[in-house]
């Protein structure tokens, strides 16, 4: 199957403009005609419904929490990327482009990466009117700071909380559409499959979690708004609730899943500290800013340390190794995150670890504090100390913050066109549960924007064309896939609940997780991930014997939920490992040992990888085709990546 | 660590529910909260029994889902943090922990120590936004804002909607919830338009879900996790009667033939 | 109308019906604590018993008294409806008792309120309605030599039992029949037990203007930076201590003098 990108001819500035023109339109009276299915109310959902809302169709919103402004974009702390070049440093739409198709290592799409550029200024002025309340200067306009991966000041924010406020943004204006009747919303409501009818998305199976019931909703399209699938590793920064099962199912539907392979692990989180812990906490990127990162130079001092004979403030100056601004010089601590994680992972397997388990590294504020004052990094960065003070029983201010990278993002996602629609028409996705724009790497303040972009000023576009070419003629609800569906879904929660092994889902969780960390985390190698794959095979085919699920589907029972999500990422976790295997170069997060530059950065093969690897399920237990979207780069010069 | 767990265990929303004492062995001190009740599940599956049902999701103190009235306290001892940054540092060995849900009419048990807090979205529904469409919207720096004013809307805008705020009145009062998204939008500029007819269609939102009323007796801002001042509580008073005793809400009819 | 009822329907607007008679209530209590001061005087109760027959003589007085009392059961009926109110917002308790921060006063403002207002119900009936609508009360007569700014006094007997007051002057001394208010109170306050009662009320009036005063400009919307702070000092100073330790201050000093 050859996969049609739809990415409109011409000048990059002018594909998006020259395409919302040709795409079709239509007309106001018809289209409170149409139904269209979200599911998902993060910042992609929650923008996507309350704007086709506004336009004039019915909107059926869903979300597993219990308010859609709970979704998981709202933890996201350091700030959204706009070219607003506010701060007159140079900044442009084509500086933010080139970042983030140089920061993403090249491996994206030129043309979704310049509209996402494009309309990054619309969602500033967006998020304002909405009344977001961003960081100001005393002159009354906005403030930015910088975050990896660039040399502008393009970052808005405010405080540490940068996602709730713009989440909340969206909700408010979801909640004015569901107010005025055009959206309905449904909480506390998983999605458990897609209905497609003749090879198109005609709406969905849900699952009523706290009644248990199973329903069907039809529509004239169905955008999943998802999230990434960042759980799959068990201790990660998503939510306890984050999964892929909307996006597997949609997968197992037919719709292509890309660049599963490409996770991102963010720098700075707290170190693990035990079996028991059940998430990792991130701690700003925009920490980097003043926080400088560093381990001993010596594996002695890094031993008496982990002992903790000594503290890290006795620990001299010449003998601290600030690796990023050694290695770095121009970029410095603010290099990508890809680039930070793998070298904090250098250092502790080079045995220079620190904290009691000897994964960490310092990030240090005795310069900014000794610069600015404490009160200033407390007013900049006091949530984030408070935080950490909580969760290690540390005090930042006094002692450097030990962290360790995690599993933050994933860039992979379901395979979408320029219109952000999958393979199957009339399904679409939105944000981190589609591939598109990050390539193999994602800067820091850009997943904010990426969501908002393709809710508010994509898909309220290019939605609009596939509604007028299929027409308003509703959905036939009574249509024997809905039955059909929805059979299948009870089939396979019966199947669930049928399991009364000897271990619980979590600690299959749990064990798919370690192997995923292990062998497809921050360096991959063809053999440990041949090994992965021989591992992950065994633990589902053991899941599928041995799991306990306890309790019955008409009852709240999150025990079932669990399992259900689990399956999925036992599934979805053996493709990644296939795709890691596949791509034998190294690019932004996805390292493969085997191809590293002398100086042990990622390295590219542009001729025989510079493709999108979109995989096409083929049924249970068959091997997943692998389907090349070739990346044409008619703009940008490819070289290899370098911050130094 | 080893501690006595004091759960309230309630089937459903129809049941009628009891204390049910559990025993957590084996606690580390690093653990959250959540994460040790996460062990008691952990064994109460294993001997294939009902585990407890709680509230949670993000587990970083910003989503606003858990919610668990710990020994007396919403989000348990300590201040400003949610039940999820809780730790279990701040328990002594042998220790008696009684875990409630949050208490309140207008919000209905679900199952266990999870309630329905669906009454705080149908409030922000009935006004909490400002009524602007996507596009079509103005430069963002086109309306400068003060600092302070800008940082005051911040300090409201960053309630979580956990409800600690309810659990914690004794009248079970949603007022420091209302008041905080009413003063985040009345005080910034682009909030101007609607700002009186949306304190009030708040207000009547939240009377009509039965929660108590204020006394000002500041626990809900002693016990929420984001630190809301009781001033937001003041700032919506003022609006609201400002809004009913003051401001015209209809123009005055033009006479005929103009 | 119906706007206005809508309003005061809220639960915004009881707590305004509640703050505005509130404050109007601790008005009354500068008033009445400046004319109870008389008692201090060493009169023999002249001054005091002039003006409590002032107080029930002047119009104006009159009619601002008939809006105390309306204030009084306005409160308190509001306070029982929006008791009921917060009560019926929480049908189901809490097992652990609540540890939040607040202070004591807030939270029992309505045990608070009721002791005020049996102790109003009491204090009524023993002054004001015996001195009204009784002949309980006995008359002085004042005779003061308007040279020498003596006064003396006698018990005095009116001709009528609807006598209440007369001023006359004879040979340059101003005599004043008066209803003797003074020797009841004197009376009451040489009661151990009605001393004590009286000083239980005056802590609960102490505490309940504690958190009342500053509380009632909350509800009103009235908080600023600057005159916040204002408000609860003048709420905790001077009606939480010295308007309270002034009333209390009367029966205990009457007591220790009729222990004399």
């Amino acid at each position: 199957m050859t996969l049609e990108a739809k990415i409109p001819e011409g000048p990059l500035a002018e594909k998006w403009s020259k395409h919302k023109f040709n795409l079709k339109l239509v007309n106001p009276a018809n289209k409170r005609k149409y139904d269209i299915i979200v599911v998902g109310t993060g910042l992609a959902g929650a923008s996507a419904a309350a704007s086709l809302a506004e336009l004039g169709y019915n909107v059926k919103a869903f979300c597993f929490q219990d308010s859609p402004r709970r979704a998981h974009s709202i933890a996201a702390q350091g700030g959204i990327n706009a070219a607003k070049n506010y701060q007159n440093d140079g900044d442009s739409v084509y500086r933010l482009f080139y970042d983030t198709i140089k920061g993403g290592d090249y491996r994206a799409r030129e043309g979704n990466v310049y509209r996402l550029a494009e309309v990054s200024v619309n969602i500033i002025d967006q998020c304002v009117a909405q009344g977001v309340p961003f960081a100001r200067e005393y002159g009354g306009l906005l403030d930015n700071r910088s975050f990896g991966g660039s040399q502008v000041s393009r970052t808005f924010y405010a405080r540490g909380q940068t996602g709730q406020q713009l989440l909340l943004g969206a909700y408010s204006a979801l909640n004015r559409q569901i107010h005025l009747g055009k959206v309905k919303m449904y909480t506390r409501t998983e999605m458990l499959d897609v209905v497609t009818i003749d090879g198109q998305a005609k709406g969905i199976v849900t699952r009523n979690l706290i009644t248990g019931s199973i329903d069907t909703h039809s529509g004239h399209a169905v955008l999943l708004c998802t999230g990434g699938y960042g759980n799959v590793f068990y201790l990660s920064t998503n939510a306890a609730g984050s999964n892929v099962t909307a996006a597997w199912r949609a997968h197992k539907r037919g719709a292509f899943f890309a660049n599963p392979c490409y996770t991102q692990i963010h720098p700075t989180c707290i170190p693990v500290t035990g079996d028991h812990q059940s998430k990792l906490t991130l701690m700003s990127e925009s920490l980097r800013n003043d926080g400088r990162v560093w381990a001993p130079k010596s594996v002695e001092i890094a031993e008496r340390l982990r002992k903790k004979e000594i503290t890290a403030d006795q620990v001299a100056e010449d003998d601290r190794d600030y690796f990023l601004e050694r290695k770095y010089p121009s970029f410095g601590n603010l290099v990508p995150r890809d680039v930070a994680s793998r070298n904090a992972k250098e250092m502790v397997d080079d045995g220079r670890g620190v904290g009691g388990s000897g994964f960490a590294v310092f990030l240090d504020f005795a310069d900014a504090i000794h610069r600015l004052g404490k009160d200033a990094v407390a007013a900049k960065y006091g949530n984030l100390f408070d935080m950490y003070y909580q969760i290690t029983d540390e005090d930042p201010y006094k002692q450097p913050m030990r962290i360790y990278p995690a599993v933050h993002y994933t860039m992979g996602g379901l395979w979408v066109d320029y219109n952000l629609s999958t393979n199957v028409p009339g399904l679409y996705a939105l944000g981190e549960c589609n591939f598109s724009d990050h390539g193999a790497n994602r800067l820091g303040a850009s997943a904010l924007m990426q969501g908002l972009a393709d809710g508010y000023f994509v898909i309220p576009y290019t939605l609009g064309d596939y509604l007028a070419t299929i027409g308003p003629k509703p959905v036939d609800a009574n249509h024997p896939a809905f039955a059909q569906t929805k059979q299948d879904v009870m089939a396979r929660i019966n199947s669930l609940l049928a399991l009364k092994g000897t271990k619980t889902v979590n600690e299959y969780h749990r064990d798919l997780g370690h192997i995923m960390w292990e062998y497809c985390g921050m360096a991959r190698t063809e053999e440990g991930l041949a090994k992965a794959k021989g591992l992950i095979h065994e633990l589902r085919a053991d899941f599928w014997k041995n799991a306990l699920v306890v309790g019955e589907n008409e009852e709240v029972n999150p025990a079932l939920e669990k399992a259900g999500r689990v399956a999925d990422f036992l599934e979805l976790g053996e493709l990644m490992v296939d795709d890691a295997l596949m791509r034998r170069e190294s690019c932004g997060g996805h390292f493969r040992l085997e191809s590293q530059t002398p100086e042990g950065e990622a390295l590219r093969d542009d001729d025989n990888f510079a493709f999108v690897a979109a995989w096409e399920y083929k049924g249970d237990n068959q091997p997943e085709v692998l389907n090349k979207e070739m990346l044409d780069f008619e703009f940008v010069h490819l070289t290899q990546r370098s911050y130094k | 660590m080893n501690l006595t767990l004091k759960v309230w265990r309630q089937k459903n929303a129809d049941a009628k529910g009891a204390f049910v004492t559990y025993k957590a062995e084996g606690i580390s001190p690093d653990m959250s909260f959540l994460e040790m009740l996460d062990v008691v599940n952990e064994s109460l599956i294993l001997k294939g029994d009902d585990p407890i049902h709680f509230d949670h999701d993000c587990r970083e103190g910003i989503c606003g889902m858990c919610s668990l009235y710990i020994n007396g306290r919403p989000h348990g001892p300590k201040r400003a943090i949610t039940t999820c940054q809780l730790h279990m540092r701040s328990f002594g060995d042998g220790e008696t922990i009684t875990i409630e849900p949050w208490r309140a009419g207008a919000f209905p048990v679900i199952k266990d120590l999870a309630t329905d807090r669906s009454a705080f979205d149908r409030i922000q529904q009935a006004g909490g936004f400002i009524s602007v469409n996507t596009g079509g919207v103005p430069d963002a720096n086109v309306i400068p804002i003060p600092k302070v004013i800008a940082d005051e809307a911040f300090n409201s805008a960053t309630c979580i909607g956990c409800g600690a705020c309810v659990a914690a009145c004794k009248n079970a009062s949603a007022m420091l919830f209302v008041s905080a998204k009413v003063s985040q939008l009345g005080m910034l500029p682009q909030g101007q338009p609607e700002r009186y007819s949306r304190v009030q269609a708040m207000v009547a939102q939240m009377d009509e879900e039965g929660f108590g009323n204020c006394t000002n007796t500041r626990a809900c801002e002693a016990e929420c996790p984001k630190e809301i001042t009781l001033t937001n509580i003041a700032r919506m008073n003022n609006d609201f009667f400002s809004a009913k005793l003051f401001r015209e809400e209809h123009a005055h009819e033009h006479a005929s033939g103009e | 109308m119906s706007e206005f009822k809508q309003t005061f329907n809220s639960s915004l607007g009881k707590k305004l019906i509640m703050a505005l008679t509130g404050l109007f209530l601790c008005t009354f209590l500068i008033v009445h604590l400046g004319g109870n001061l008389l008692l201090f005087s060493d009169d023999e109760g002249y001054g005091f018993n002039v003006y409590a027959n002032f107080l029930t003589h002047f119009p104006p007085i009159e009619v601002v008294a008939y809006l105390l009392y309306l204030a009084i059961l306005v409160h308190s009926i509001y306070a029982l409806v929006l008791t009921v109110q917060n009560r019926r917002a929480r049908p189901v308790g809490y097992a652990a008792p609540n540890r939040s921060p607040a202070s004591w006063s807030s939270k029992n403002m309505g045990l608070l309120g009721s002791i005020l207002l049996l102790f109003i119900v009491i204090h009524m009936s023993d002054f004001w309605y015996a001195y009204k609508y009784s002949h309980k009360i006995g008359y002085k007569e004042y005779r003061t030599d308007l040279a020498t700014d003596k006064t003396t006094s006698v018990d005095y007997v009116p001709a009528s039992p609807t006598f209440e007051k007369s001023v006359s002057t004879e040979n340059n001394v101003e005599i004043v029949r008066v209803k003797d208010l003074h020797a009841r109170v004197a009376g009451s306050f040489s009661n151990l037990l009605y001393v004590i009662f009286y000083v239980i009320a005056m802590g609960a009036v102490s505490f309940h203007m504690l958190h009342g005063f500053q509380s009632s400009f909350r509800t009103l919307g009235w908080v600023h930076r600057k005159y916040t702070p204002v408000v609860c000092f003048i709420g905790t100073w001077l009606f939480a201590v010295i308007i309270p330790l002034g009333f209390a201050a009367m029966p205990v000093v009457y007591y220790i003098q009729s222990l004399r």
